[in-house]
């Protein structure tokens, strides 16, 4: 049933759920949601299923006229929304009407927010995702960004019987200096002076910032003399910390599945939202860490997301 | 570094989900030989926790839930699988046919290949549809094939400027390397000719037509053909 019609399409608005797995050896990467928190917690709020595809909002909100009875919420970056023009707040749900005007601003912290609505965003899977791969032109609405004029619909709406709120001391800050964790490999050998500087030093988010990499700008980071200026080409972790001919750090995430540079080290996976809310001009700092306590943190971060959707078992 | 398998299989961390587990070093067959090898064997056992592996030129990658699962726990695991493999029948490559019009306006770069090595065009397709080219492995977009093989009389530099698009099915060459283009993209390949087959087809039960480990026959067909088989494919 048609849900939302785009009437302003914002700064670059997809169609993502949790990605594509099991394709990588076919060339085709896992795209999906950056920001896996928040995409995880929008769903929860409107009582979808875990994996139900949401709107990825990046920078500039999109302007959407509403066609059904139905149940959203908007969480990730801090972007101020309004509904026929009344404030309305992010990390909650809300019902709309058909007829509504929802008008998602631009971001004041962050930079990619999510919009869940009741059922969730009703688009072919293509190889068992909903998830754009704007590369590959598959996926998501017609494998492309939104435009002006796309009616998107929803799967079969259930509404929520009790409004749902997450509390306060779960909903992230999004600061513009972050320590970011990363475990050094798996191209670490080649480096040594070079893994001090990226783990001691400041880095910029430069312009080229998108789903495909974060381009860093930095103190040069320098491969060993007797080491190789490339690698033979492989497939990368979506968090791999490239390190180019420029010897300025790339961070891979997962619109990519090749490269041909050596990885100096891996962001660890729960820190990987953290690097996708950041915009250009932010600056990222590396931290070292073991595998043992990125495990730790990874399943921590499973818990708190469970610990949020036990709030709301009915 | 020597190219060649390695003494003992190495493990590199790759984040907190991934095992890059690496066979040898360099472009070698014997070396991609052993990777497809355990990736025949890995897909037949499914360790527990494995989420994905890609096969590489000389390595593995795997994906794994590291609830379920570690990197000590797989090295130990994937370590029992390769002493095994002596004992284990890996089935030969499938050979792959890729029809393809070669020259014309399907392969405008074909005569630029030819005056490089003073050779006729007919002589270009014929040294190119000779060999069975292994595909070492697949990636870059979807579809695209690494293949080894190509003949040392045909290695043509890159065009001095890429196009902006190179048509989906495209097939050309870039020093020693050759492939197909099997989604339209900006490319500096030397084109010398064309498939009319769909080689990544999201919408088909299969959406592709070949994987790491198999191998490319290119066999040479008319206009004619091309057309009427673009027709039935719908490319």
């Amino acid at each position: 049933m048609d849900a939302l019609k785009i009437l302003a399409p914002g700064g670059y608005t997809t169609v993502q759920d949790k990605g594509r797995y099991g394709y990588q050896q076919m060339g085709v990467p896992t795209s999906g949601v950056l920001d896996a928190f928040a995409f995880q917690v929008a769903n929860i709020l409107v009582g979808n299923c875990n994996n139900a595809a949401v709107l990825e909002i990046t920078v500039m909100g999109p302007l959407i006229e509403i066609l059904v009875h139905a149940d959203i919420a908007l969480t990730g970056a801090e972007m101020g929304m309004t509904i026929n023009d009344q404030p309305v707040q992010e990390w909650r749900s809300i019902r709309v009407k058909p007829g509504d005007i929802l008008t998602i601003q631009q971001v004041k912290s962050g930079c990619r927010a999510y919009l869940a609505i009741s059922g969730g965003i009703d688009v072919p899977e293509v190889m068992e995702s909903s998830s754009t791969y704007v590369g590959g032109k598959i996926g998501g609405f017609h494998g492309r960004p939104l435009k002006k004029d796309d009616v998107l619909g929803c799967k079969k709406v259930k509404l929520l019987t009790e409004q749902r709120q997450v509390n306060s001391n779960m909903i992230p800050e999004y600061p513009s200096e972050i320590v970011i964790r990363a475990i050094p490999g798996p191209q670490d050998d080649f480096f040594n002076e070079g893994l001090n500087i990226l783990f001691s030093s400041k880095f910029m988010v430069t312009a080229k910032a998108d789903r495909m990499g974060y381009r860093l700008q930095g103190p040069a980071i320098q491969i060993k003399d007797n080491m190789p200026k490339s690698i033979i080409s492989e497939p990368s972790m979506p968090g791999a910390i490239q390190i180019p001919a420029d010897e300025q750090p790339i961070i891979l995430l997962v619109e990519q599945t090749m490269g041909g540079y050596a990885k100096i080290a891996t962001v660890i996976s729960s820190d990987l939202r953290r690097v996708a809310q950041t915009t250009p001009g932010d600056s990222i700092r590396f931290e070292k860490v073991d595998l043992e306590l990125a495990h730790l943190l990874y399943i921590k971060e499973k818990k708190s997301i469970n610990t949020i959707q036990s709030t709301f078992l009915d | 570094m020597r190219d060649g398998l390695f003494q003992k299989t190495t493990f590199k961390i790759a984040g907190d989900c991934g095992l890059l587990v690496e066979y040898g070093e360099g472009i070698n067959i014997e070396v991609n030989a052993k990777v497809r090898s355990m990736a025949i064997v890995i897909s037949k056992n499914t360790p527990g926790g494995i989420v994905e592996i890609i096969p590489t030129y000389r390595s593995l990658l795997v994906v794994y839930d590291p609830v379920l699962t570690n990197p000590k726990r797989l090295k130990n695991v994937l370590t029992l699988l390769e002493e095994q493999l002596d004992d284990i029948k890996i089935p030969a490559h499938v050979v792959v046919e890729i029809p393809v019009c070669y020259g014309g306006e399907f392969g405008p770069d074909i005569s630029v290949v030819g005056k490089a090595h003073n050779l006729t065009e007919d002589e270009v397709v014929r040294i190119h549809s000779e060999p069975e080219y292994l595909i070492y492995m697949v990636g870059f977009t979807p579809g695209f094939a690494y293949l080894g093989g190509l003949s040392e009389k045909l290695h043509t530099p890159r065009l001095a400027t890429p196009r902006m698009s190179v048509p989906q099915g495209s097939v050309g060459i870039a020093n020693n390397q050759t492939g197909m283009y099997p989604v339209a993209s900006p490319g500096g390949w030397q084109l010398i000719g064309r498939t009319p087959l769909k080689l990544f087809a999201p919408e088909r039960l299969n959406p592709f037509l070949y994987q790491a480990g198999d191998k490319i026959k290119f066999k040479p067909i008319s206009a004619e053909e091309f057309f009427k088989s673009a027709e039935k494919e719908g490319s």
